[in-house]
């Protein structure tokens, strides 16, 4: 059985319809990629899987738990920890606080003192300054914070909504080899990205969604092979 | 010209003040801060709570320590009250309605009250010695009240700050969906703020009470100050509104002695509209 299974998951806001009866699956310890264009639905169905955004029809399974319909901190309870677009830390905490909030989960708390030593291992630019203000992290350090405030659940399925997005290259290339170190740690990714070369070099497979619906699925080194997608994503 | 220590006083005096207006400022800042709803009527709680010690204390012959307990108790069970019959429902309507709705609140409250207990001032009289420095007099029935105001800012404080749920509390402030990602259940983190809110607003009616009559319309004395001292502060801004509590009870203070109470309430009122068009973010607002 997989980690996670969603099928006939239609989702959308207000009268407008952002995902079509999407199927996907993570198995447990895979990384897999969602690409697609701007507007696809990328964003939209991550909010689904971690409950913000109520889906209107389709199933969702977790660890063989139906979570369709649980509210976002039931669903984060579950194991599933998302890094939303944006980021969204709490910018007037410092680091350390938002690592806390990150352990907010009574399970979680129970184990701070200890996830917070391993996230402050793999990020040690957070360890140099626990007492900043989050809002006034660069670009880089804020991605690093927010992935580092998710670990902190200890999930069992990490969310990451377009983590590249604004970094400068040179960083875009840092984060990647991070995402690379938590995957080796064992944790199973499902990362949505426009930066679809790189992220195709990082997961087991990937789906391409393009208005609403999954039109592609396979290994990330066939589909880089295709020539749709690599004409109109990869750019080779 | 007026004698130097009477201004001395009248500064003391304006401390003590500070301490209790620090203390109904900053229940109503952390409510409106977090869940960003004003309560029109939250003065109003603090009178329920006077006439709660006025009952147990002054009728009943309760120790005032109880008193004072029982007042804070019913505080924190008014504050979830409210959050949960009044505040839930209208979470997500137009500021407006917001504003109707505990302005409601307010004129059920004055009628309610007015109805059972009549307009009659009550207070509770407690004989505490006074003791003097310098030619100064402080009575212990105003130092009390100030020490235990600025014990429990001092408490507000650390749960805010060192707290799990006390952080929390903070963030959802600055991001109510995040922390949802977090695993924490906003509702559940609203009713913990409304019961500190209200348990804010039960210790200073406990601790008014020994200092000012209560009557149905002691809201309508106390509320559009503690307004005025949050947006002076900066709605929301713990910091802004304590120190705002003593500027405004200062304003009051020296201003009564120099001319009339009521002359320190014009002053009050002008130098707060002189502010929120200098300083409209709040006096520790960041310019620009």
């Amino acid at each position: 059985m997989s980690l996670l299974e969603l099928a006939g998951v239609t989702a959308g806001y207000g009268a407008f319809t952002a995902l079509w009866d999407v199927a996907l699956r993570v198995e447990r310890g895979e990384a897999v990629a969602v690409v697609g264009p701007n507007g696809a639905g990328k964003t939209t169905l991550l909010r689904v899987i971690s409950g913000v955004l109520p889906m209107r029809t389709g199933t969702l399974t977790f660890d063989g738990a139906a979570l369709a319909g649980h509210p976002a901190h039931d669903i984060v309870a579950h194991g599933i920890a998302h890094v939303p677009e944006g980021r969204r830390l709490f910018p007037m905490l410092s680091v350390a606080d938002n690592l806390k909030m990150g352990a907010y989960l009574p399970t979680a708390r129970a184990r701070y003192r200890e996830s917070l030593e391993r996230v402050y291992a793999l990020f040690p630019v957070l360890a140099e300054r626990p007492a900043q203000r989050a809002g006034s992290l660069s670009g880089g350090e804020q991605q690093m914070l927010a992935i580092g405030r998710a670990l902190m659940s200890r999930p069992r399925l990490i969310l990451l909504d377009e983590p590249s997005m604004g970094l400068a290259p040179v960083m875009v290339l840092r984060l990647f080899d991070l995402i690379r170190r938590i995957r080796a740690e064992g944790y199973t990714i499902l990362v949505v990205e426009q930066n679809v070369r790189q992220v195709l070099k990082l997961v087991d497979r990937a789906y391409l969604l393009e208005v609403g619906r999954i039109k592609m699925e396979g290994r990330a080194a066939e589909l880089a092979e295709q020539d749709f997608v690599r004409k109109a994503y990869v750019g080779l | 010209m007026i004698d130097p220590i009477f201004l001395v006083e009248a500064a003391l005096n304006g401390i003590l003040l500070g301490g209790i207006l620090a203390l109904l400022a900053l229940g109503l800042n952390l409510i409106f801060g977090v869940i960003d709803i004003v309560w029109i009527a939250y003065v109003d709680l603090v009178m329920l709570c006077m006439y709660l010690v006025y009952y147990l204390v002054q009728v009943y012959g309760w120790p005032v320590g109880l008193g004072a307990l029982a007042s804070i108790a019913l505080g924190a069970l008014l504050g979830i009250g409210v959050h949960l019959t009044i505040i839930t429902p209208i979470l997500g309507s137009a500021p407006i309605n917001q504003l109707l709705a505990t302005g409601g609140l307010l004129f059920f409250l004055q009628s309610f009250a007015t109805f059972l207990w009549t307009t009659d001032h009550k207070s509770v009289r407690l004989s505490l010695p006074s003791f003097e420095i310098a030619g100064i007099f402080v009575p212990f029935t105003r130092l009390i009240p100030f020490a235990i105001s600025i014990v429990a800012v001092v408490g507000l404080y650390l749960f805010l700050t060192r707290t799990f749920v006390g952080t929390a509390i903070r963030a959802v402030s600055q991001d109510r969906e995040a922390m949802a990602l977090m695993g924490a259940n906003p509702q559940r983190i609203y009713i913990v703020t409304s019961a500190v809110g209200g348990l804010m607003a039960g210790l200073a009616g406990a601790l008014l009470i020994f200092q000012y009559s209560v009557h149905p319309f002691f809201g309508g004395q106390f509320g559009p100050l503690t307004f005025m001292i949050c947006v002076l502060g900066g709605l929301g801004n713990m910091v802004g509104a304590f120190v705002a509590s003593f500027i405004m009870s200062e304003i009051i203070s020296l201003a009564g002695v120099i001319w009339s109470t009521e002359m320190g309430y014009v002053i009050a009122f002008v130098v707060f509209i002189v502010m929120i068009f200098a300083r409209p973010g709040g006096i520790l607002a960041r310019r620009g």
